[in-house]
């Protein structure tokens, strides 16, 4: 019968594939980068301050996903082992969607990992404060940047978790150095780097927006990397709305990232491509020497092609984000805030551990990462960007600003925001029109 | 994966399953004895119980809160009547949904039921019929996500170098220039509907196919030696024998077509004028945090099926009718 | 009588004894361009898919910088993504747990509101009742409620339970771990009854009433004839819904991850579609994962399509 032996073909092609799956084995630990939990964390004697909590369970949610979740997780092992507190890790990519539905639902994890405050803060009312202890340690381990983040109303609700450094520039050293270019450290000098490359044949610049549903994002680094440029005071008003999103100033400041983002003669493609380009992709120019520069957060580290050598004597490698005037010193940043739901003795260790340098170290060590926790060394990073990163974000002399669009409510920033910068790279609206939609879409 | 957790599972569904054929055997002892007592609403009750009990529980109860928050504001503490439908009359975006939504019915049902009607004919008893059916109802056994995997892969664009999805290979291959489909207002509204009839139609196909198949040889024959020709035979014989099956189809895939979710978020997220009404719900209410205007996109859902439900009261009258 | 021309063979439309109706019908449409077309269009349908396929065979920087077309002409195959998404996914067990989740979260899933639906659906066409019709438009109409509409206040239910002021109607059900799966199998088969309910109302409603009051005269009580007049007419009708309702909860994740407890009880497909990675960079395992995740749907749907068709040819009792 026909098909009978059609399905036993079938079958057979199946568990062929399956079979020489297996006969491969599991991959060998992938990816550069990929470390084990320091022996000092492996110590019991270590955890002991957090308590004994046999059987219990503590549930964390977040955003992070496969590999990076699969690192988190490892470094918290042995807490688990030494407290008897058994962790349960879910990642969603629907971070947002999900939270709702469970914190409404009556299903809230016991503690999440957020990674915009201004979503955090819709939940206010239904998380657990921090601490006393874990207040304590989140002062030892953060600058009061980083800890206004987590506060609302004056009450530290979330220490941080991960920290990006957002304010990179990529680059090639090798051609950097061959053709006689310095890395710049004023904007004015970064606009004649730029020129100069330019004079010299090549595209200064390239860039990448599109990022399927949240497609727009990077443009709204660009602009708030600008913007904190021009003062921070100017960045917290208008992260917070206390000056419209159409202030003169903050147009301006859009129209002067257009001086390289909408700048024809600058960026590799054309202007017009950059709306369809995966910011995943946009940097692989500069490998075959097309285009000189891309800004990007620091964890575009892991995203070269496999065999790139990210470092600073190597094939890429980035710098920071130039400053306005000489001898300021501004990062913008990104991360999660680790929130609790629940009030279990359980979850206070938990978060206890999560704030503490024990944590932040080992995680340092188990996979690509950073952290602003000033209690670690940042040479324990497992990669050189990674290394540059924590270096400059645990550094108190740095003045560190949380990414805008991850403050200012959904309706703008994870939405009005993009769209307007896809407008204005498309060409089809200016900085004073996407400002005016924007501010004219901030919900009141 | 050790023991413990394979035990944990599979003895959960043999406590869950033992548990349902304890609940059937109650509901059809209490049916029998309704029955002998010829109380035929009891009985009927009894067989509509535990229908009504989840349909109520899980779906009246979140229709009725679902209309009552769509007069509320964002987070539901403030009545505010009719504010968040006249947003929705005002509000570009939003116009442009309910317009793309419109499109999407009147489009897609309508093809995927033709076109699944038209190649169930063509290979009716066809050599190798079984093998056409499965490879166009394969789609059906994607996942709306895997789908839109499937279609990101076609629609793909790249400015310049190598294009990596199919369509602009086409184009490049005969000399035009790779167009960024997916941004592109409005075609990009009917790419997408490209995806679901690919995946209807094998549905439509499927279930016609049957239907054919029941409809007796005998009358064909009889319009044959009547002396019809193949076109009169399939217009005024074969497909009134099969309208039910095609009203079927066209209300499932019409129905699915309101619902539709997956491929609008994962394909373009509802950017560049591609949103429809189920997508800019969940939107609205999940991502915005807007309760009251996602309340509202859905409660213009249910007002969009009521013209089916109108055409499936008028044939349950016309078919009580029938049978006297 | 009026003198007909003989046609030939290939364009003769009358019937000849022994000549089965697709032979009929077949010779309708000219025959060779029918089933050039036939071909034709189910090629086109496939290529999409079988474009995945290839895709799943790439490295994953061929995926980034090339279209799969390419490896007609540079073929490049390799298993590791395949090898990535079997072996490294995270928190211990693998896929494996995951598939098994889908198992038991699909089985129950499928069981319960094919059969709730039949019984509802004969009640609605076979026992008279006042009400009945506007009882089944209700019904009918609930299929438009959407799900996500629906997440919250059921989570709620689950979670809190059903409380009217100070007095608890239903308790929060407290379910831990594996056994909130319980709560995945009650959640689909809400989600599933009313397109179940719609469809076997249809076929039951077709159903010849004659065989039904014959029984009836027999003295068989509506249970009876449910169990042994109805439902083996409808089986057909059982097994397309059964498999349509098999292909939505295997492939849903949305339900699974709602109302599931966490990473013990995700399904295939929560994890398969995570593979893409924090920020969407591994979007090129999508292919693999997406292809491990179609393989089972598949293989049902090619074991059953069969006994379907073939069981409503047999069950065909019209003519």
């Amino acid at each position: 019968m026909s098909n009978t032996r059609r399905l036993m073909c079938l079958a057979a092609a199946t568990s062929a594939l399956a079979l020489a799956a297996t006969a491969c084995g599991a991959p060998e630990e992938e990816g550069e980068g990929r470390g084990e939990v320091p022996d000092a964390a492996q110590d019991c004697a270590n955890y002991e301050e957090f308590g004994s909590y046999e059987g219990e369970t503590v549930s964390i949610f977040g955003s992070i996903r496969d590999t990076e979740a699969d690192e988190m997780v490892e470094a918290w092992s042995y807490f688990e082992e030494c407290t008897g507190i058994t962790i349960e890790y879910e990642g969603s990519g629907e971070f947002e969607a999900d939270m709702k539905v469970r914190v409404d639902g009556g299903n809230a994890p016991s503690i999440a990992l957020f990674p915009q405050p201004g979503l955090m803060a819709n939940y206010a009312d239904s998380l657990v404060p921090a601490s006393e202890e874990v207040s304590a340690r989140a002062t030892e381990g953060w600058s009061e940047d980083w800890l206004n983040y987590g506060t609302i109303d004056g009450t530290l609700y979330a220490p941080p978790n991960s920290a990006n450094a957002k304010s990179f520039i990529w680059y090639s050293p090798s051609f950097f150095s061959e053709s006689g270019y310095e890395v710049p450290t004023t904007w004015d000098d970064l606009i004649a780097l730029s020129d100069q490359i330019a004079a010299d044949g090549v595209m200064p610049w390239c860039a990448g927006f599109e990022s399927g549903g949240a497609t727009g994002w990077p443009g709204t680094d660009w602009i708030e990397d600008i913007v904190l440029r021009e003062g921070t005071d100017l960045y917290d008003q208008w992260a917070n709305h206390e000056i419209p999103f159409n202030d003169p100033q903050i147009v301006e400041a859009i129209e002067k990232a257009g001086s390289v983002v909408t700048n024809e003669d600058y960026i590799y493609n054309g202007v017009d491509t950059i709306s369809s380009t995966p910011f995943q992709e946009a940097g692989y120019p500069i490998l075959d020497g097309e285009c000189a520069m891309y800004r990007m957060a620091s964890f575009y580290g892991a995203m070269w092609p496999a065999d790139t050598n990210v470092a600073e004597d190597g094939d890429v490698f980035a710098f920071q984000f130039p400053e306005q005037n000489e001898g300021d010193n501004t990062m913008l940043v990104g991360g999660e805030f680790v929130a609790a739901f629940s009030d279990s003795e359980a979850t206070e260790a938990t978060r206890q551990f999560l704030a503490s340098e024990l944590y932040h170290n080992a995680r340092l060590q188990t996979g690509p990462w950073s952290t602003a926790h000033q209690g670690v060394d940042p040479n324990n990073a497992t990669t050189p960007i990674n290394v540059l990163a924590t270096e400059i974000l645990t550094d108190p002399a740095v003045t560190v600003r949380f990414d805008a669009s991850d403050i200012m409510p959904g309706e703008v920033g994870a939405s009005s925001f993009w769209t307007g910068v896809i407008q204005w790279v498309d060409g089809s609206k200016n900085a004073q029109q996407i400002a005016d939609d924007i501010e004219n879409s901030w919900p009141q | 994966m050790d023991i413990s957790a394979l035990t944990a599972r599979f003895g959960l569904l043999a406590v869950g399953l033992a548990a349902f054929v304890v609940v059937m055997l109650a509901l059809y002892g209490i049916a029998e004895l309704a029955s002998r007592r010829n109380r035929s609403r009891l009985v009927a009750s009894v067989f509509l119980f535990p229908a009504l009990l989840f349909l109520g529980v899980g779906l009246v109860y979140p229709a009725v809160r679902t209309f009552v928050m769509s007069f509320f504001n964002g987070d539901g503490t403030q009545f505010i009547a009719f504010d968040n439908y006249a947003w929705v009359f005002s509000d570009d975006d939003a116009l442009q949904t309910l317009i793309n939504t419109a499109l999407w019915i009147v489009i897609v049902p309508a093809l995927s039921t033709a076109l699944g009607l038209v190649y169930a004919v063509l290979i009716d008893g066809r050599r190798g019929e079984r093998v056409y059916k499965a490879l166009v109802f394969l789609p059906m056994g994607i996942s709306f996500v895997g789908a839109s995997i499937i279609w990101k892969f076609v629609y793909q664009y790249k400015a310049s170098g190598d294009q990596l999805g199919l369509l602009n290979q086409l184009l490049v291959w005969f000399g035009l220039d790779p167009v960024n489909w997916l941004n592109n207002f409005p075609t990009n509204n009917f790419l997408l509907m490209v995806v679901l009839v690919w995946i209807e139609v094998g549905f439509a196909t499927v279930v016609l196919s049957a239907a054919l198949k029941g409809v007796p040889t005998e009358i064909i024959e009889a319009a044959r030696i009547d002396g019809a020709n193949p076109s009169q035979i399939f217009w005024n014989v074969t497909v009134p024998s099969i309208r039910s099956a095609i009203v079927v189809v066209a209300v499932t895939v019409f129905i699915a077509t309101l619902k539709l979710f997956d491929i609008v978020r994962a394909m373009t997220g509802g950017h560049h004028g591609t949103d429809v009404l189920a997508h800019n719900m969940w939107d609205q209410a999940f991502r915005l945090g807007n309760d009251g205007r996602g309340a509202t996109m859905a409660v213009l859902l249910f007002a969009l099926v009521i013209p089916v439900v109108i055409y499936q009261v008028r044939n349950i009258r016309r078919q009580e009718l029938e049978a006297r | 009588m009026s003198v007909k021309t003989e046609p030939g063979p290939e364009t003769d439309p009358r019937p000849s004894i022994g000549e089965s109706r697709g032979d009929r019908l077949r010779r309708m449409f000219s025959s060779r361009v029918a089933s050039a077309f036939a071909v034709a269009i189910a090629v086109l349908w496939t290529i999409p898919t079988a474009g995945l396929f290839i895709s799943s065979l790439r490295p994953e920087d061929d995926i980034r910088t090339s279209g799969w077309w390419t490896v007609f002409t540079d073929p490049n195959f390799t298993l590791d993504t395949y090898n990535y998404v079997l072996y490294s996914t995270s928190a211990g067990g693998g896929l494996i747990r995951n598939l098994v989740n889908t198992v038991v979260i699909t089985i129950p899933g499928v069981i319960i509101p094919v059969v709730f639906a039949a019984m509802a659906a004969y009640a609605l066409s076979w026992i008279d009742f006042k009400g009945r019709n506007t009882l089944y438009i209700a019904i009918f109409a609930l299929q438009v409620v959407p799900i996500q509409m629906a997440l919250i206040p059921l989570l709620s239910f689950f979670s809190k339970g059903l409380a009217i002021g100070d007095f608890t109607l239903v308790p929060a059900w407290q379910l831990e771990g594996v056994n909130t799966i319980v709560q995945v199998w009650i959640a689909h088969s809400i989600f599933g009854l009313p397109l179940a309910i719609f469809l076997l109302h249809n076929f039951m409603r077709e159903l010849p009433g004659d065989v039904m009051e014959a029984a009836r005269i027999d003295g068989a009580s509506h249970s009876q004839i449910f169990r042994k007049v109805v439902l083996p007419l409808v089986t057909p009708a059982l097994a397309s819904i059964g498999i349509f309702q098999f292909l939505w909860v295997w492939n849903d994740f949305l339900v699974g991850r709602t109302f599931g407890g966490g990473e013990a009880t995700r399904p295939l497909t929560a994890v398969l579609g995570d593979m893409a990675g924090t920020w969407g960079f591994g979007w090129t395992r999508l292919p693999a994962a997406a292809f491990i995740a179609i393989i089972v749907p598949l293989l049902v749907f090619l074991l059953l399509q069969r006994y379907f068709v073939r069981g409503l040819l047999a069950g065909s009792v019209k003519g």
